[in-house]
């Protein structure tokens, strides 16, 4: 597989013995800290769970106030975005480095679409008052503490938007390192561990997505 | 091809998937993203939260195994992640088993902290942290009663009157609580 057989290639650092030890090192690496974003984002999932069963009627009754159709936009453009992200690794993989940047370049650009949906989602709440806590001061809604289930949803939704602009950075790191040609078939570790967390972030929009949108 | 060469050299760690697969993968996940949205138009009643939990599961599984790779990883990433999931599942599991039935050991427990109650009379009572969850165990139970209710927290008198119905109340309520194993009915 490697030429280098036993020379030491630039990439490999000088505590592994070879290129696969260290990317499988680095592929647990990233593994385990999806574990513990798994965690992070579980608290809130429990949260969430905690106060919907508290108050069902009231979870159904604020939920109508969220747009499902930019939901489901937002839900069609992080998806697309994880299907280039998917194809950029691969393009990589094949040594297609103008591809990848193209590719790259279009998640980026799926990801800003993501955020400023997300921002006109945002900007009409805080017209409303449809805020969390003591922030609240929508009228238009009956039932028990309607103001819980806007802080579990910017809670979800804030924190998820955070790892979508810690993504976008990540994304336009992989530009830079693909345009200096440093990622390459034979290396290609930091754009599969991008991958890995731009799919994870992806991941948590699909259960926020019918959790907070699409209650029955 | 691609694939087969990946799977006979365990040693590579290049895999390159056949474009088809990932294009398969995005129109599925598109195509359940729909579903699931055209789905949420009717009513299942409490099976709901179910559906929407299946096939968002379906999705996320896709996800992990076709485009994280864990299908092709070594088994240890995919223990690595079904650990963190797991341990969600139980730590969600064991919360909603403590808030929905919380009171069925001990009506005591249940409701809004009463100073009046003959345990909380105990001289060594308090010593050991008190309990901060006053209104939750209670006010789930009172939701579907008094939906059409006011808009306020539930008062104390519907707390003290939800208290040691704590089990009926809660098979009563409409929605199950979310999450794989998450169900404590």
């Amino acid at each position: 597989m490697h030429d280098v057989a036993d020379g030491h290639p630039s990439f490999l650092q000088h505590h592994f013995f070879e290129p696969e030890q260290q990317a499988e090192a680095a592929k647990l690496g990233t593994w385990l800290f999806l574990l513990t974003e798994i965690l992070l984002f579980g608290g809130l999932f429990c949260a969430y769970a905690v106060y919907r069963a508290w108050y069902p009627d009231m979870f159904y009754e604020a939920h109508l106030q969220l747009n499902v159709v930019l939901g489901a936009t937002n839900t069609v453009v992080l998806i697309t975005s994880s299907v280039t992200m998917a194809l950029a690794i691969r393009a990589v993989q094949m040594n297609k480095s103008k591809q990848a940047i193209w590719l790259l370049v279009a998640t980026l650009a799926f990801a800003c679409t993501f955020l400023v949906i997300k921002y006109f989602e945002y900007s009409h709440k805080f017209h409303l008052g449809q805020l969390p806590g003591k922030y609240y001061s929508f009228t238009g809604l009956e039932g028990n503490n309607p103001h819980v289930f806007f802080s579990v949803y910017f809670l979800m939704t804030g924190l998820h938007g955070f790892h979508v602009l810690g993504g976008m950075g990540l994304i336009t790191w992989m530009i830079v390192k693909v345009s200096k040609g440093k990622l390459s078939g034979e290396y290609y570790t930091p754009i599969e561990m991008t991958g890995l967390y731009w799919h994870l972030v992806d991941m948590i929009w699909i259960f926020l997505f019918p959790l907070l949108y699409l209650i029955g | 091809m691609a694939q087969a060469a990946a799977h006979s050299s365990k040693k590579s760690h290049v895999h390159i998937m056949p474009l088809k697969v990932y294009m398969a993968v995005g129109a599925a996940l598109l195509i359940l993203t729909f579903v699931t949205t055209e789905i949420a138009q009717f009513d299942f009643g409490e099976f709901n939260i179910y559906i929407a939990l299946v096939i968002a599961s379906i999705k996320a599984m896709l996800v992990a195994f076709f485009f994280m790779h864990l299908w092709w990883d070594n088994k240890l990433m995919f223990v690595t992640f079904s650990i963190g999931l797991i341990t969600l599942t139980v730590f969600i599991a064991l919360t909603m088993v403590d808030t929905m039935d919380r009171g069925s050991i001990n009506p005591e427990t249940a409701g809004q902290i009463n100073p009046k109650a003959e345990m909380y009379n105990s001289p060594d009572f308090g010593k050991g942290g008190h309990h901060g969850d006053a209104e939750g165990a209670a006010s789930h139970d009172s939701t579907a009663a008094d939906s059409t209710g006011a808009h306020i927290d539930s008062t104390a008198a519907e707390m003290s009157e939800g208290a040691g119905e704590g089990e009926t109340a809660t098979s009563g309520a409409g929605t199950q609580p979310p999450g794989d194993g998450s169900s404590t009915h």
